[in-house]
Order: structure tokens, then C-alpha cells, then sequence
């Protein structure tokens, strides 16, 4: 009488006709790899639905407690199995009902009965384990239509599965459906947000982050990559880049005039982010630009910054208010993270007063000076590649 | 040398050790510094917090000195963060001075302190208990094993009294974690743990809490989210975490100790002092019309080490609390010794004793 599978329904996808099979496929891999430290689990995607059995408790927990944070699912259901008697049937029916609140709800059981052979007839199964409940719980009602609690009881030949608790999935498409994207992250609150955004419509994410040592250090770097394993949690790997940005950012600041850095900076940026984007087959920039909350994301600013690429630039925070975006932070478990008070490549370098308007064509004229595609080439060579979720190093196991 | 004086303190293990040498040689790095060697000292030390987090099963640790560190802050940091819901404290008569002296501090500074007496066996009574809590009583503090004669509070007991009330309950381990089973769990708000009782280092200590206010002790630079200043003894800490891991009860204490109370009761001047329920690792006897310190140094000469009653009162010339608490007659109240085993202690080491004391107790009556 235990927990040993759960049915999980498909979101969004029940709707994408010809691609369906290719969305299953998708989210079968994205659960099988966030389960992959779990021995005993195994996946069956169906066409309807998917189940995911354990056969150990501990581990049954664990995707359990995992599962409401993966894309492209609907919701899922916990089911009980028992033994093909009615005993047994009985008590496992007590115990999916009593988890559930029970206070004035209604109730009714469901009975499928695929195997045949069973000696007992469906109505005789429905009155036996309903009465059954009505008895123990008494705070229960009856009602055939609609009611708050269906017990669903189906009698296979192996066993009788049992199941009323519905979870809300995390919604969405499966992460990977929607193709790939570079998302430039800062480690401040809304790059992380923009990235889940996207990864819940589905684009599985390929992280940029510019890294300017000695001026940001370690710890900034530290952040990034828990943020990047939080993102990683959302039902599929992530993998960071980082950029060595320091000769860039130097070279930036000793061709142009202080006011337009910034401006010229992220255009550095973006140039760097396009040649990554190529080698990693992604078809488009993701940022956590928000319009007017810094003289970086005016319009006039993304206009500057955005001449020196073709590329689609993805920007799902942009008419987000700040409020909001915090609050999306704190529920996804990246605010924390992302308010750790390290300096980073933006903040690092920022002029007292950059230009909220800067001219596009007078960027250009400075930038004109020096030709920079040889430290571009350079910093996207020269990146740091990590995968997350990452394998825990027990490097002071020995100690501990 | 038979070392049987595990309850004033332990020798270190030798993995502790490797442990502590390896932290200062590699890690020595201030934790709280950013640069990439003080990030390292303060994952390691992080990694100890965590384990020992777990192991204890609360929720929040922080780094001490010591026993007596780790119960003055918990003592004194909460009477502060409380003392707007009131000002009593109950304890009872036989805790440990550092659980006793800071309290006196507070009393000075206008805190009430309830001090509960205690039976023979040296048990407060949970009626007592139950009578002196008042709705203005923010902290109960009682030891769960005590040092002097190993009687064993009901900790889960005191809790279940303290539910629906929203008096704290602190629980000075230092005699008991890493010896017993721990019965209670999570139960303490605030738990004191001392390393070098359990084969860890002396200067180690750690006061573990679940969800409560504290205010510091010591003012600085605010380590230890702010309850703790000073620069974290790092490898001090990683000791205690490899310490408390290798830390466990063994079932040979209770049948040492059944041995040694049939032994004793064979001398008709020897009376035995620990409660008959208590922990099983220490065993204070007392002989009648002798000296503690007699005795002691008696069988030091036949290379057996054992205390008078407490280490840190063995050089006061007044007899201790605990026993005059739970009224050990006139004739043995002097004569009181204690011995208690720990992790390295062995079957032979119980046998030595017994032929020891045999001969010191001819040589002496």
C-alpha cells in the first residue's frame, strides 16, 4: 500500500497536433534527467500521460517534492497501489482520503475495471470501498457530479491503483520545445527572472555572464553560478559562460567618453554574446532589460546597443515593473541569491552620469578609433564553460 | 595512565587531529575574507555548520568557545531578546556553573531566577516545574545529563510541559551528546555542545538553536550572523563536525556500570551516588570518613585516573553543589569520587580500577 508511481498530465501540449510526440519526448528527457540522481525511478511516457515510479519511499519523496518545479506539466497525481482484494483496497482508500482536507466536501468513487477475471462486479467495488469511507469519515457527503474528491480506483491484473490528490504542475511547455537561447546574465534580480520566463516557455537556456577580474571577484562569480543552478532546476541543464571581460572593458574606457561607456560596453557585449550564440546553435538573446529603470534600458539606449547585431533580442521584463519582478524573484528562489551585495561587470565601471539618450551615430565615431573584434574574438574564446545542475565536489570530505 | 575522567574531558581522536593540522595548514584563511583562499575557509567551514546541523537536527548553529560560551549566550542572548515578555528564568540547583553563574548575573541585573530543588537521585520534579512557570517565564534552562552524578533530566518531558506556552527551553548537553542516544531531537530551542567532551578540542563549542531570538555577548565584527564576533576558529570548528560524526553511545557503559555498582556495594564504607537511572557513562561513588582528593590521588598511584566530583570544583575547598543538593549524608559528602568512561575506555580499564581501589581502600581504612 504504498506510493509507488505518480500520473503526471501533460500541460499546453495536448494542443501542438503533429509536434505532440516530439513534446512528450522532450519532457520524458527533462524528468528522466532531473530524476538521474534517483537509482530507482523510471519514466513511461504514454500519449495521454506519463508515469513516474520509484520503488523506494525516500526517493518517491524526492520526485515528489521535485516535480511542481518542472515545465510542462499540467498536474500530477499521486497513486496508492494495493493488493486485489477488498481489504486491502480499503485501507489503501483510507489512506489517499485521509491526506486530503476533508472538511465539508464532497465525495464519490470512480471505478474502472480493465481486468475482467476480477470477482467482483464495478457497482459492488464503488458501494464497498464508498460506504467504506463514509464510514470513516463522516464529515464527507455524497455527490456523483462534480464533486470536491473523486477516488478513482482502477482494478488492473497486477494490482488496484488508487488516486484523489491533484497537484498544480509548474504549467508551461517542456524546456527544450521552444529551441535555445543565450540569456546574458548579470546576477543582479532580473536577468534570472527573464531567463524563467523563457525556460517556461520552453527554451532551454545557454548562460553568458561577463567577468572582469580583478574587479569583481570570486564571490560575484560564486552568486552566478547558484543562480545558474537554480535555473537548472527548472527541468533542464543550463550551461555558463563565462566571458573574460576585463581587457574589453579597459580598452572601452580608454577610446570613449566617459558618458557613453556604458553604452558602448554592453555593445561589447552583445558583440561577444553573438559569436557565443553561434557556437552554441542558440537563435536568439535573452536579457532582463526593463524599460526606464536604468539609463542603460531606455529606449534610446537599447536602440544604440542593440545596431550592433542582428540577432533576435528576446526581452521578457521589459514592460514588467520592478515590483513584480521582485516578487517573481523571491517565488522562483533567486532573489536571495541575487542580492548579494558583490560588485559585477555592470556596476563596476558605471560613470557618474551616463548618457540616457545616447547618439548612435556618436558611439560609432568613438568606437571607430580601435578596432575591437580582435579582444571580442579573444574573450569569447577564452570562456569558462560549466554545466549545471553540477555534480557536488566532496573536496573536504576527508575533513568533515 | 587508565584514563577515567571522560566527563571533565576527552582525549582527542586522532582523525580530529589530522583534521585540526590539515584546516591550519590549508585552510587558514579568514573565512570572511572575499579573496579566492578565504571563500574556500568559509565553504569548509559552512560544510561543518551544515553537517552539524544535521546531525543535531537543528536548525541553525553558531561557532563558540565552548560549553560555557555557547550557555552564556544562550542564556544571557535570550533573556535580552526577551525580556519584554518577562523577566523569570527557571533552572535548577545542580546545573553547571556556567549555566548558574551567568543566571546570577541576571538575577544582579533585576531577571528572577526560579531554582529548582532536586530528589536524592538528583532530579527536579516536573509538579515543581510545572508550579513555578508563570506566564512571564521566558527560559527554562536544564541540563540534560549532569556532569557531577549522571542523572538524566526528562527533556521531553519538560517540553511537553512547555507547549502552548511561549516559554524557551535550553538544554546544556555538554555531558550528553555524542554518549547517549539523544531522546529528544529538535526539542531544545537552544542546545549546548562542547567539543572536547567528545574527542574534540579544547576552545570548540557550538550553541545550536531553532527558531529564536538572541542577542550577542561579544561585540565586534559580526560573525556568525552577528551573535558571534570574533574571526571563526576555523579549524577548530571543522574538529568539532568530524568530532560529533565520529561521536556515539556505546552499549559497553551500561554494563561497566552495573559491574562497578556490584563491585562497590561490596565495600560496606562505599556508598554509590549516581541515581540508579542515570547515564550510564558516569558513576560517582563515596567513601565514608575520606577525602575525595585522597582517593584521587591514591589511585593515581596505581596509574588510574579518575576526579573528585567535578573537574572544575576538584580545587575549591567546598564541597559541590550537586551533592549537597541532593543531600548525600554527613559522613560521605567529602568523600565523593567520580568516574566516567568515554570512547577509548576498554574492558580492561574497568578491571584495573576495581583492583586499584581495592588496594587503596585496604591501605587507607
Amino acid at each position: 500500500m504504498k506510493t509507488k508511481q505518480v500520473l503526471v498530465r501533460y500541460g499546453e501540449l495536448s494542443t501542438k497536433g503533429k509536434n505532440r510526440s516530439s513534446f512528450i519526448g522532450r519532457l520524458r528527457d527533462n524528468v528522466r534527467q532531473m530524476f538521474a540522481d534517483l537509482e530507482t525511478v523510471r519514466v513511461k511516457a504514454e500519449r495521454d500521460r506519463m508515469f513516474i515510479l520509484a520503488d523506494d519511499e525516500r526517493e518517491m519523496e524526492q520526485v515528489l517534492e521535485r516535480l511542481p518545479n518542472v515545465f510542462g506539466i499540467q498536474s500530477f497525481s499521486p497513486v496508492t497501489e494495493a493488493e486485489l482484494n477488498f481489504e486491502a483496497m480499503k485501507r489503501a482508500a483510507i489512506a489517499v482520503v485521509s491526506k486530503l482536507d476533508r472538511d465539508n466536501k464532497s465525495f464519490k468513487v470512480s471505478v474502472k475495471r480493465p481486468f475482467k477475471e476480477f470477482p467482483h462486479e464495478k457497482p459492488e467495488i464503488t458501494q464497498e470501498i464508498g460506504s467504506h469511507v463514509l464510514r470513516s469519515f463522516p464529515e464527507l457527503s455524497v455527490q456523483m457530479k462534480n464533486p470536491d474528491i473523486d477516488l478513482k480506483v482502477e482494478i488492473r491484473e497486477e494490482a488496484a491503483y488508487m488516486m484523489a490528490e491533484v497537484v498544480e504542475g509548474a504549467g508551461g511547455l517542456p524546456v527544450g520545445a521552444g529551441g535555445k537561447a543565450l540569456l546574458m546574465l548579470s546576477g543582479g534580480i532580473d536577468s534570472p527572472v527573464a531567463g524563467y520566463h523563457m525556460l517556461k516557455r520552453g527554451v532551454r537556456l545557454e548562460l553568458i555572464h561577463f567577468f572582469s577580474p580583478p574587479y569583481t571577484n570570486d564571490r560575484a562569480k560564486e552568486k552566478v553560478f547558484d543562480l545558474a543552478e537554480k535555473l537548472s532546476q527548472f527541468g533542464s541543464s543550463v550551461t555558463l559562460h563565462i566571458i573574460p571581460f576585463t581587457k574589453l572593458q579597459q580598452e572601452v574606457h580608454k577610446q570613449v567618453p566617459d558618458n557613453i561607456t556604458m553604452t558602448s560596453t554592453r555593445r561589447m557585449m552583445m558583440r561577444v554574446a553573438d559569436l557565443v550564440l553561434a557556437e552554441t546553435k542558440s537563435q536568439a538573446i535573452i536579457t532582463g532589460e526593463s524599460l526606464g529603470q536604468v539609463a542603460s534600458q531606455t529606449l534610446e539606449s537599447l536602440h544604440a546597443i542593440n545596431a550592433v547585431t542582428n540577432t533576435p533580442v528576446l526581452r521578457p521584463l521589459i514592460a514588467i515593473d520592478k515590483l513584480d519582478i521582485i516578487e517573481t524573484a523571491q517565488r522562483i528562489g533567486t532573489y536571495d541569491i541575487s542580492i548579494r551585495p558583490y560588485e559585477d561587470c555592470c556596476t563596476i565601471f558605471t560613470p557618474a552620469n551616463p548618457k540616457t539618450k545616447p547618439k548612435l551615430e556618436k558611439v560609432e565615431f568613438y568606437e571607430n578609433f580601435v578596432s575591437f573584434d580582435e579582444l571580442i574574438r579573444e574573450a569569447a574564446d577564452q570562456r569558462e564553460t560549466i554545466k549545471f545542475p553540477r555534480v557536488k565536489e566532496a573536496k573536504f570530505e576527508n575533513l568533515l | 595512565m587508565i584514563y577515567l575522567d571522560n566527563s571533565a574531558t576527552t582525549q582527542p581522536r586522532k582523525e580530529v587531529l589530522e583534521t585540526f593540522v590539515k584546516v591550519n595548514e590549508q585552510f587558514y584563511a579568514n573565512p570572511a575574507s572575499i579573496h579566492r583562499m578565504g571563500n574556500e575557509a568559509e565553504d569548509l567551514l559552512e560544510g561543518a555548520r551544515t553537517q552539524i546541523k544535521q546531525i543535531l537536527n537543528m536548525e541553525q548553529v553558531v561557532f563558540t568557545s565552548g560549553g560555557t560560551e555557547s550557555n552564556n549566550l544562550a542564556l544571557i542572548g535570550a533573556a535580552k531578546a526577551y525580556q519584554h515578555r518577562g523577566k523569570h528564568i527557571i533552572t535548577a540547583l545542580t546545573e553547571h556553573p556556567a549555566v548558574l553563574k551567568p543566571l546570577a548575573v541576571l538575577e544582579e541585573q533585576g531577571f528572577e531566577i526560579t531554582r529548582l530543588p532536586v530528589d536524592e537521585t538528583g532530579a527536579i520534579g516536573l509538579n515543581e516545574l510545572n508550579n513555578a512557570l508563570r506566564n512571564d517565564t521566558i527560559l527554562v534552562s536544564l541540563m540534560h545529563v549532569n556532569n557531577e552524578i549522571g542523572t538524566i533530566h526528562p527533556i521531553a518531558e519538560v517540553k511537553k510541559l512547555l507547549d502552548g506556552t511561549r516559554t524557551l527551553l535550553h538544554v546544556d548537553a555538554v555531558q550528553s551528546v555524542g554518549k547517549l542516544e539523544l531522546p529528544f531531537g529538535s526539542m531544545p530551542d537552544l542546545l549546548t555542545v562542547s567539543g572536547h567532551k567528545i574527542h574534540g578540542l579544547k576552545g570548540s563549542g557550538i550553541l545550536a538553536f531553532n527558531q529564536v531570538e538572541l542577542l550577542p555577548v561579544l561585540y565586534g565584527g559580526g560573525q556568525e550572523f552577528g551573535l558571534r564576533s570574533g574571526t571563526v576558529a576555523v579549524p577548530q570548528a571543522v574538529a568539532l563536525a568530524k568530532a560529533l560524526r565520529l561521536a556515539m553511545p556505546r552499549p559497553e557503559y551500561a554494563e561497566w556500570n552495573r559491574d562497578l555498582r556490584a563491585f562497590f556495594a561490596g565495600f560496606a564504607g562505599v556508598k554509590i551516588i549516581s541515581p540508579e537511572k542515570g547515564a550510564p557513562h558516569i558513576l560517582a561513588v563515596a567513601v565514608k570518613g575520606m577525602k575525595g582528593e585522597v582517593l584521587v590521588s591514591g589511585l593515581q598511584q596505581e596509574s588510574v585516573v579518575v576526579s573528585t566530583s567535578s573537574a572544575c570544583s576538584s580545587k575549591s575547598k567546598e564541597t559541590s553543589h550537586v551533592i549537597e543538593a541532593i543531600g548525600v549524608p554527613r559522613g560521605y559528602k567529602e568523600g565523593v569520587i567520580r568516574i566516567s568512561f568515554g570512547a577509548f575506555t576498554q574492558a580492561e580499564d574497568i578491571a584495573a580500577l576495581k583492583t586499584a581501589f581495592e588496594r587503596v581502600y585496604r591501605l587507607i581504612k
